[in-house]
């Protein structure tokens, strides 16, 4: 699924990864550990294509495909999804337009005709349940006002949504009470098949356990 | 020859004419307009409130009148299906300036409400006309007052008498139609009795395509507990100029909602003064301003604290893209007196490329020592981090900055008490965001 060859990356001329190696296939689960500041986060923003990121040697294959050309959108579509480590507030654009907006993208690259209203508001429900959110989700802005447990499960709700082949989940687990890393361990265990891989970045060894 | 002089010449030699087809409570103005025209002539950048604007400039070309009042062959009706859904209003035309007095809808307005041509009205009700024409605009301190005062013929003239509400919306649509370029004088009068309460939505639309100067003078009195919302919505194309001078006057428990939106236009000037003249009174006033390619808007705003206890609320945002170029000038004034004053002035500015340019200046003068004022403005560009995490989902970079661009308009079209307007409105921003056409359906164009 997943193929990464000697890649070098640097942030602001600072070059933090040297050299890195892994292959994924489908239906594995990588854990990535290591201290602060090893380059954990760099490596999953390089392979989503965080444009604040240069790669300066190096290829990530991803299903056969050399990635680092494409747009962070496209390598979206492809089917890579970052649950990211601090979610990012969007005062003013609704949970509603904003799944609707990004499925609707995935769909036409897909080749598929945009969601009805009413089906899509169906899944909205569905998936939500999986993670345990409330109906008012759908009329609140992205992440406004969303507690730390609330964001991260939210990053699991879009993955529902949006169904992912590859995952990367960057410190999911980080700042969670047991019950909602309950609700995000066994929402993210549903959302696996065989065909689907993971990536968790982490910095405890004991919480993917559960 | 400078841009006043082909005025001052044209005032002289069309004076008989102009007066010929207006009526006498317009007429009675018009030479002492014309004086003052004459000594103000047009601002220069010198003068403080006009400092964003070259109005020499706007006003140089040679543009067409219809002083004769040659009847525009045109059925709005037809030619111009601006609905909003939803939105069940009285709807008018005013084609020019002239209100278009065929074929009216068979909207039951309360007893005594007035809703027509202002001409007509001078005539029918001249003592009423009389009272308030010219009282708030006054000639002798701005150009554009003048000049319209001098010039203008007809327009509209609403009036809601003591303690009557019309329940149902007025929607007033200023259609502009020409086979040349055209210059028009428009005049606005509304009068809200004690305790009257209306709710209006003026639509701006230019159905030619042909250079159009407007010059608009809205004189707005709001009386005693009496209930004003007024939607203002420019939606015309980029060959138009448009100078609009709106007074409001609040008296005592009065509230007023008046809301700016400019969609889409070539050039554009709004100025917009409100005075609180009696104590409890209420005013919202918000603009939204949507501009790219080489569009220009220039909102200059005064609210003036001239009674205590009032309260007004200011919210003016702008989206830029292209080459626009904007501005935004407002002064809150609490005067000596007006104790228990609570005024609050935002304006933000969002801005799409590197050369959209907004000038900026919100202003605070305060002669009062028991009030609670704040006035404020944010210049920023779109986030970069809410940008990749929509883009990480896959929505395309375009398609994330219009939804971004969009949220931070919301909050102003979120004022909008009418929930259909509210509605049309969203969809009309959105539309406008994505670059299609930002026109209503029935509109011949919209460039």
């Amino acid at each position: 699924m997943l193929e990464i060859k000697n890649l070098h990356a640097s942030v602001n001329g600072k070059e933090i990864l040297k050299g890195i190696n892994l292959v994924i296939n489908d239906g594995e689960v990588h854990a990535v550990m290591g201290t602060n500041g090893a380059g954990k986060s760099t490596l999953s923003n390089v392979i989503v294509g965080n444009p604040a990121y240069e790669v300066t040697e190096g290829e990530i294959i991803f299903n056969g495909k050399n990635i680092l050309d494409m747009k962070p959108e496209e390598r979206a579509q492809e089917g890579i999804f970052l649950s990211f480590q601090q979610p990012v507030e969007i005062p003013g654009v609704s949970m509603t337009n904003f799944m609707r907006a990004a499925l609707n993208a995935k769909r036409k690259h897909q080749g598929l005709e945009p969601l009805p209203a009413g089906e899509f508001l169906k899944l909205m429900r569905e998936k939500r349940k999986i993670v345990e959110l409330d109906s008012k989700l759908a009329n609140r802005s992205v992440n406004e006002g969303f507690s730390g447990g609330e964001k991260k499960r939210n990053e699991i709700f879009q993955m529902a949504m949006l169904e992912p082949t590859f995952s990367i989940l960057d410190e999911t687990d980080s700042g969670l009470d047991v019950d909602a890393l309950r609700i995000v361990a066994e929402g993210f265990n549903k959302l696996r098949t065989p065909q689907t891989s993971a990536m968790v970045i982490t910095t405890t060894s004991d919480c993917w356990t559960t | 020859m400078s841009a006043e002089q082909q005025y001052i010449e044209l005032y002289q030699e069309t004076k008989g004419m102009l007066c010929r087809h207006s009526a006498q409570p317009l007429n009675a103005l018009r030479e002492q307009a014309f004086e003052d025209f004459k000594q103000l002539g047009f601002p220069t950048r010198k003068v403080e409130r006009y400092k964003y604007t070259d109005v020499a400039e706007a006003f140089a070309p040679n543009y067409g009148l219809n002083l004769n009042r040659i009847a525009i062959p045109v059925n709005p009706y037809e030619v111009f299906k601006c609905d909003v859904p939803n939105l069940s209003t009285s709807l008018y035309f005013v084609v020019n300036d002239q209100f278009y007095d065929k074929a009216l809808p068979s909207a039951q307005l309360p007893e005594g409400v007035i809703v027509g041509s202002l001409k007509d009205a001078a005539d029918t009700h001249p003592e009423l006309v009389k009272k308030y024409y010219g009282t708030l605009a006054r000639t002798s301190k701005d150009a554009i007052n003048a000049l319209n005062t001098m010039l203008c013929q007809d327009g509209l003239f609403v009036y809601v008498p003591k303690n009557v509400i019309v329940e149902r919306p007025i929607q007033i649509v200023n259609v502009l139609r020409s086979d040349v370029d055209l210059m028009v004088n428009r005049r606005v009068l509304i009068v809200l009795e004690q305790g009257a309460s209306v709710k209006m939505l003026f639509c701006d639309h230019a159905i030619d395509d042909r250079n159009f100067l407007t010059t608009q003078v809205i004189e707005t009195y709001v009386g005693e507990n009496a209930h004003l919302e007024l939607y203002e919505l420019e939606e015309t194309h980029v060959k138009n100029t448009r100078f609009s001078n709106m007074y409001a006057d609040q008296q005592t428990y009065s509230t007023a909602v008046l809301d700016n939106i400019t969609l889409h236009n070539g050039m554009t000037r709004n100025r917009t003064d409100l005075t609180l003249s009696g104590e409890y009174a209420e005013t919202t006033l918000n603009g939204l301003v949507i501009a790219d390619k080489e569009q220009q808007v220039d909102n200059n705003t005064l609210i003036d604290h001239k009674a205590a206890h009032c309260q007004s609320n200011q919210l003016y945002k702008y989206v830029l893209d292209d080459k626009a170029r904007c501005a935004f000038a407002g002064r809150v004034l609490v005067r000596e007196g007006a104790q228990q004053t609570t005024s609050q002035e935002t304006n933000a500015n969002l801005l799409g490329s590197k050369e959209a340019r907004i000038y900026t200046q919100p202003m605070l003068e305060i002669y009062a020592d028991d009030v609670k004022c704040s006035h404020g403005s944010t210049v920023g560009q779109l986030g970069e981090q809410a940008m990749f995490y929509m883009r990480q989902r896959g929505i395309p970079y375009d398609e994330a900055r219009m939804l971004l661009k969009f949220a931070f308009a919301a909050d102003v079209l979120q004022t909008i008490k009418l929930d259909a307007l509210h509605d049309r409105l969203n969809y009309l921003v959105d539309k406008r965001f994505r670059g299609e056409l930002s026109k209503c359906e029935g509109c011949k164009m919209c460039k």
